[in-house]
């Protein structure tokens, strides 16, 4: 049985006077104990979402709804009061963020955040307490612990900064570890410090991991499943190797053909998906990636593409995926069908967002979408 | 390089801030070495990308180059013209051929400015196009080169996607016709499948007008991607140029190697397959840089002669330019990596010496 089973999960954001925005819209995925899964998407896609939701972090405000199931280890998550899933969190499932200088309490030492978790998890007090604290410091790479402890946050180096939060979470051996984009602040040499410390974690300690990235580059190096969300919902899921082989889903093409790679010439050609994130069908009234998508067909618009399962333990949302190469009759023929109808269907959806008529999500009233690659939440359905 | 038509050198520039202390007398106390003596050169028509992590002074030498951030030393020749010693007026009305993108797309763009007058406002100041309707026929070309649709030109910044928002800022920077321009990372604030467009638009951009382009980016992978030469810097320093291929095939210099190895490539074998060389500690402070080579206190290779008094300077090897003493011995495999200990890098530099400890992080170690 899986460690973490998420069953069509959805979080829905209503407020007066707007469109009530459908930020995660059933997220189904589950997490064995011991294995690294992979959420990656681009910004808006909902995958922080995801993990606020199943972590209980989401703001408690009116408008704000959470449907479906988490079950961690026989109790659903969701259904808990607040004080039984603060024994849970932290305890047995614990979190890293993506900025470690914005989720450090500033004024407090380091030493004081490190056994915070220690004396509310496991009742350890004073001296023996600031020994373990140092330990876990030692343990995750830092330096002089000791010293370390009565430091501030600012005292510390970004790097050094995340691997404390990276103590802090691993001071009760939790079973499973989020980890929201842990890297994405961080320089490339630094960032294969971080990775490189996880990796050992999950090695030594088998805690399974929830890696929520938008690099593919360190899902590669890191996860066993990977699930890749768009607008919302887990559009393709498999394992490593056969994701990055041979992807299935237009999406993930598009988003591997959109990577320029280090081993890769200079001025080959990248293929990028058209359009942005903000290009969006509503799930309910088809695929959401149509807009975008080269492969399109008529099938794509009308109704929701239900999930295919594949051999092992591959699936995909999409009716006409991309083929394996050396793929077999059917799916050529699925080729063929697709060629004739597809200039149709281009013309049938809209392709580029323009200011005033944007189909699904960007309305011009709409506060503006703020670059980069975190997410946001408001954006997507 | 000296054959080629050179568009812009720079000669041994440097950028320093003064640290000050003090309420009623500012004391300068020291000084940020941002950029500690660079020389490039960039042929017309070429892309010279620049590489390193945060803080190794990239960006302040693409402003410096445009003069945007003065000099401490050092001179920057633009077709001919040495930029330092003109009069602002001049400077100014050259400008117009050298132009810059920025990071952010949305906070170097005006919010309350629509398309239309953001555009307008260089061709103004530059005393471009006698009237209103040449103006705007000029803008109007613009925008179909970076692929915006006319409908654009009376819209606000905020009304368009990130990579949209790019394209405004590529066609500000193009308006004017420029020759030079500075693009400092360009692509990292967005989404990778918007990256991908906005990159392809560099390149076709610099094949029908002929652009020279300077990227500063620290992402290795793009800047391969775009650029003939790369050059790397480290701590206000370049350690390494050489072209494109050749840098990724053949990386010389300790800190290339280790920044190459350190970037994920999205294809699992790899990854699996690859020598890791990892780096231990932070990027110490440039306002107290390490003696002799800058890098020697995270450098696997470190010898204990001639890298922590010695600090090397560019010398060609078949092709780069390397800033290392043992350049030749660690490529022909006759130099070892060996365990490095991690140091502590104070983020603010606030005189506390930093002391040297073990860590255990392995260099050199093996995924």
């Amino acid at each position: 049985m899986a460690l973490l089973e998420v069953d069509d999960l959805s979080v829905t954001f209503a407020r007066r006077g707007q469109r009530t925005v459908r930020a995660v819209d059933g997220v189904s995925f589950s997490v064995d104990a011991g294995e690294v899964v992979g959420l990656v998407g681009e910004s808006g896609c909902g995958k922080s979402v995801t993990s606020l939701a199943i972590m209980g972090l989401l703001p408690k405000q009116p408008g704000l709804r959470v449907g479906g199931k988490a079950v961690f280890d026989g109790t659903d998550l969701l259904q808990l009061d607040d004080r039984s899933r603060r024994d849970i969190r932290g305890r047995d499932i614990a979190m890293i963020f993506q900025d470690p200088l914005s989720s450090l309490n500033p004024v407090v030492p380091i030493g004081v955040q490190v056994t915070e978790v220690l004396t509310r998890h496991r009742g350890m007090k004073g001296e023996a307490a600031t020994k373990e604290a140092a330990q876990l410091l030692d343990r995750v790479g830092i330096p002089d612990p000791r010293r370390r402890l009565k430091e501030y946050p600012h005292q510390l180096s970004g790097g050094m900064r995340q691997r404390a939060l990276i103590a802090m979470a691993v001071a009760c051996q939790p079973r499973l570890l989020i980890a929201d984009e842990p890297t994405t602040a961080l320089d490339v040499t630094i960032q294969a410090q971080i990775l490189e410390l996880l990796k050992e974690l999950v090695r030594d300690s088998g805690t399974a991991l929830m890696m929520i990235t938008h690099d593919l580059g360190v899902v590669a190096g890191l996860c066993d499943t990977v699930n890749v969300l768009y607008a919302g919902r887990v559009v393709e899921t498999a394992r490593r190797r056969p994701l990055f082989r041979e992807p299935r889903h237009p999406y993930t093409v598009g988003l591997l053909g959109s990577v320029p790679r280090l081993d890769s010439g200079r001025g080959e050609r990248l293929n990028p998906i058209p359009g942005s994130v903000r290009d969006v069908l509503p799930w309910p009234e088809g695929c959401a990636f149509a807009p975008r998508c080269t492969r399109r067909v008529d099938e794509c618009v009308g109704e929701p593409p239900q999930l295919v399962l594949a051999h092992d333990g591959r699936s995909y949302r999409c009716v006409n995926p991309a083929p394996v190469p050396g793929a077999t009759q059917a799916e050529a023929e699925d080729l063929y069908r697709a060629t004739p109808t597809g200039d149709d269907a281009v013309a049938a959806v809209p392709t580029a967002a323009e200011p005033g008529s944007v189909p699904a999500q960007a309305v011009p009233t709409d506060p503006p979408a703020p670059p980069g690659l975190g997410s946001r939440e408001e954006e997507s359905s | 390089m000296s054959e080629q038509d050179v568009l812009v050198e720079v000669r041994d520039l440097k950028v320093h801030f003064p640290i000050k202390r003090g309420v009623l007398f500012d004391r300068t106390v020291g000084h940020v070495k941002a950029v500690d003596g660079v020389d490039l050169s960039i042929p017309r028509g070429k892309t010279y990308g620049l590489v390193g992590e945060s803080g190794c002074g990239k960006s302040t030498l693409g402003r410096a180059l445009l003069q945007l951030t003065p000099p401490t030393g050092g001179e920057v020749v633009f077709d001919g013209v040495e930029l330092g010693k003109l009069p602002a007026g001049k400077l100014r009305a050259l400008r117009r051929r050298m132009q810059m993108i920025f990071q952010d797309p949305l906070s170097s763009l005006d919010p309350r400015q629509n398309v239309e007058s953001i555009l307008t406002e260089g061709l103004q100041a530059h005393g471009i196009g006698g009237g209103r309707d040449e103006r705007r026929k000029i803008i109007g070309e613009t925008l179909d080169k970076v692929g915006l649709p006319r409908w654009a030109l009376s819209r606000y910044p905020h009304e368009f996607s990130g990579g949209q928002r790019q394209r405004i800022g590529i066609a500000r920077a193009l308006v004017l016709g420029p020759e030079l321009i500075v693009a400092d990372e360009p692509v990292s604030a967005l989404d990778v499948s918007i990256q991908a467009q906005v990159v392809n638009l560099l390149d076709e951009l610099q094949d029908s007008l002929g652009l020279t382009y300077l990227v500063i980016a620290h992402d290795l992978a793009v800047v391969r991607h775009i650029s003939d030469t790369v050059g790397v810097m480290y701590l206000g320093a370049l350690v390494e140029e050489a072209p494109s291929d050749r840098l990724y095939t053949q990386p010389l210099h300790p800190y290339t190697r280790a920044l190459m190895s350190a970037v994920p490539v999205p294809d699992p074998d790899l990854e699996d397959r690859r020598e890791r060389i990892l780096l231990a500690g932070d990027l110490p402070s440039p306002a107290n840089p390490p003696s002799g080579c800058r890098f020697h206190t995270r450098c696997p290779w470190a010898q204990p002669t001639r890298c922590s008094d010695e600090r090397p300077v560019l010398r060609d090897i078949g092709g780069s330019r390397v800033a290392c003493h043992w350049a030749e011995q660690i490529a022909s495999g006759e130099l070892r990596p060996h365990e490095v200990a991690a140091q502590i890098t104070r983020p603010t530099d606030e005189g506390e010496d930093p002391s040297v400890v073990s860590a255990p992080s392995e260099p050199g170690s093996y995924v």
